[in-house]
């Protein structure tokens, strides 16, 4: 479901700023217009139902949220109980202590060294896929020649290729070249996964930036690498953020291929969490713990959620409905 | 290739008229610019060549033979079978059941995200800007939390003995019959569990989307149809629904292709407790074949392949018209 958040932005990911702000209001004032005609008990009434509608759609969202943190501030003895508390009176920080220092069992990999493992396998897809598509994307938005329209009809496509489809036949090939069980390994095949989506979101940034600005910057006596890093470049660091960062979530949160090529001690925290919880089969997995777990994953995918959403904004929806 | 070119400009410009040089310096400007092109495409290019192109068309051949562990281990040629890999994968395995079963709930899925999203839209256009601000808040967290971690966390409200849900359901109906109710193993409640997480995850993108497309409806075109005399749900579906519509189809197809690729959420409930062989999807069934059969893991990758890019080919489609290459 990553690649849900990817394919929100190439809609155009709606801003938190545009959801905020004033893009609904044109609508809101008619809507008051016609309502003031009715009689006013009704209208308070319509009010009301309105904002219990509202409540209930933020607590239903919200209310997940809040149980993961609730539980991983709760001492276990108080989780492990048939009346749940709703807030964490007796405040304890055990379990964040407890997920970080529990002793792996032999073989297994404990949270610190699933993080560090889920830290440089996403760093280095980061800078790889932002190196890469940065350079396709320039190719594609700047360049005039046969094929480029190939090009980018088969990253879209290439896009749509549910890669967990041929997870064996990758499989296979990562055996082949003795990677099964590293870092690279899983490198490479998320660099493949992040680097359609990357060059497409990055080809809308490098085609938004006028050439305009860089040949006047020439005729100024830049070089063309001079007007290219002192103008366009400044220009293009949001749109490097914004991507990086999805694909900083997307290699974060992936699962499938995690499971199928690592092992033990290289668990990524995804993996490390699914093993850490479906130990509970057994009955003597620490929930607090898991809690305290999930609460660190879910973290800086969430900080960095919510600047890629305040960011970016208009694409597809602002296209689609001019027609 | 620099060389072919060098070697072929004399020629052409020996028959061109003299007068028009500057057509081969531009000929020359754009066979430049290709070759620059072509080398800032290449690292992409060599990293999808390599890790998508070749193992779709490697998988492709896979599934036409009988390849397993053994051949790799022994480093033998595996055989030739056509296409007995899927006559048998749609004949003698469960393959269609899974089959069915994910189109069924990508159905349902794809239902209530649409309906329930597009109703949270036009609910916050009627809202406060201090009512929209909270919900806009609630949504966007539940939508950024991993797939994982929300798994794991409503896994943990619907767990069978310390659940928050059987605790209420005792609760509300002042019994204990809901205690050591357990969610995960009868089929039919894990998909309603499972439901109930995909929705809660997805409603958010489907509901801002919508949002900002309604705020694209000209307010004047409104004003003229509610002085006309067109009420609420005539208002929606006359007006505002044919502005929504390119935006809408879009999402559907998207909802469809993602809502097929469900993997993390169905897997992770399984590792809870659930029954896989009757909860699989068509990912969870593939991942578990395991690594040994890989003729017939290539022909399950294949028919995958094909369904999800014919639906997504509506959608490759629509991009391309709208972005004007």
């Amino acid at each position: 479901m990553s690649t849900q958040i990817n394919a929100g932005t190439q809609l155009g990911t709606i801003g938190v700023d545009e959801v905020l702000g004033e893009g609904g209001e044109p609508n809101a004032p008619k809507k008051r217009s016609i309502e003031a005609r009715r009689p006013s008990g009704k209208r308070i009434a319509t009010r009301t139902m309105l904002n219990i509608a509202a409540a209930i759609v933020f607590v239903m969202s919200v209310f997940p949220v809040y149980w993961m943190v609730n539980m991983s501030f709760t001492p276990n003895d108080q989780i492990i109980s048939r009346d749940p508390s709703f807030f964490p009176w007796s405040f304890t920080i055990q379990n964040y202590i407890t997920a970080w220092t529990r002793e792996a069992a032999q073989g297994q990999t404990d949270f610190p060294h699933a993080l560090a493992t889920s830290v440089t396998v996403t760093l280095g897809v980061l800078v790889a896929t932002l190196l890469f598509a940065f350079l396709a994307s320039i190719a594609v938005a700047r360049f005039h020649f046969k094929g480029r329209r190939a090009f980018i009809v088969s990253v879209l496509i290439v896009q749509m290729i549910p890669g967990e489809a041929m997870m064996f036949t990758i499989y296979g090939m990562i055996d082949d070249w003795r990677l099964i069980n590293t870092l690279l390994g899983l490198g490479i095949v998320y660099l493949a996964s992040v680097i359609p989506f990357t060059i497409w979101t990055l080809r809308g940034f490098v085609a938004g930036v006028p050439a305009d600005l860089e040949e006047a910057a020439m005729i100024d006596g830049c070089t063309k690498s001079q007007a290219f890093w002192k103008v366009t470049f400044p220009l293009l660091a949001p749109g490097l953020v914004a991507t990086g960062i999805f694909a900083f979530i997307q290699s974060w949160n992936e699962f499938t291929m995690a499971l199928l090529l690592m092992k033990g001690y290289n668990l990524t925290l995804p993996t490390w969490l699914n093993a850490f919880q479906s130990s509970s089969v057994s009955g003597s997995v620490n929930w607090g713990a898991v809690m305290a777990g999930s609460t660190l994953i879910a973290i800086p995918v969430v900080i960095f959620f919510l600047i890629v959403q305040g960011r970016m904004t208009g694409g597809l929806v602002a296209g689609a409905v001019k027609g | 290739m620099s060389d072919t070119a060098t070697a072929a400009r004399p020629t052409k410009t020996e028959r061109r008229p003299a007068d028009r040089p500057p057509v081969s310096r531009e000929r020359r400007r754009a066979r430049r610019e290709a070759r620059g092109a072509w080398t800032l495409l290449g690292p992409s290019l060599i990293i999808l060549g390599v890790m998508v192109g070749y193992p779709a068309v490697l998988m492709v051949i896979q599934s036409f033979t009988d390849y397993t562990v053994k051949n790799k281990v022994l480093g033998t040629l595996p055989n030739f079978v056509w296409f007995e890999n899927y006559i048998a994968l749609f004949s003698e395995s469960d393959f269609p059941a899974v089959l069915m079963r994910s189109l069924g709930l990508m159905v349902v899925l794809t239902i209530l995200n649409m309906l329930l999203g597009i109703l949270v839209a036009v609910l916050m256009t009627r809202l406060s800007r201090a009512w929209r601000i909270v919900v806009s808040v609630g949504l966007l967290l539940a939508w950024a939390m991993p797939p994982l971690t929300a798994t794991v966390v409503w896994g943990w409200i619907f767990d069978t003995q310390y659940g928050v849900v059987n605790w209420a359901l005792n609760t509300m109906t002042g019994t204990s019959d809901w205690t050591n109710h357990s969610w995960l193993l009868n089929p039919w409640s894990f998909f309603f569990v499972l439901t109930i997480i995909i929705v809660w995850q997805s409603v958010p993108f489907v509901a801002f989307t919508t949002y900002a497309a309604l705020g694209q409806v000209p307010g004047e075109v409104l004003e003229a149809a509610s002085l006309d005399g067109a009420t609420g749900l005539k208002r929606f579906g006359l007006i505002v629904f044919p502005y929504l519509r390119s935006v809408l189809t879009v999402v559907l197809v998207l909802q469809i292709i993602w809502n097929l690729r469900i993997f993390t959420q169905v897997y992770a409930l399984q590792s809870r407790g659930g029954i896989a062989a009757e909860t699989n999807v068509l990912g969870t069934y593939l991942f578990r074949q395991g690594i040994g059969e890989f003729g017939t893991t290539a022909a399950i990758g294949v028919v995958m392949v094909v369904l999800l890019l014919t639906l997504s080919w509506g959608y490759v489609r629509s991009t391309l018209k709208e972005e004007e290459l």
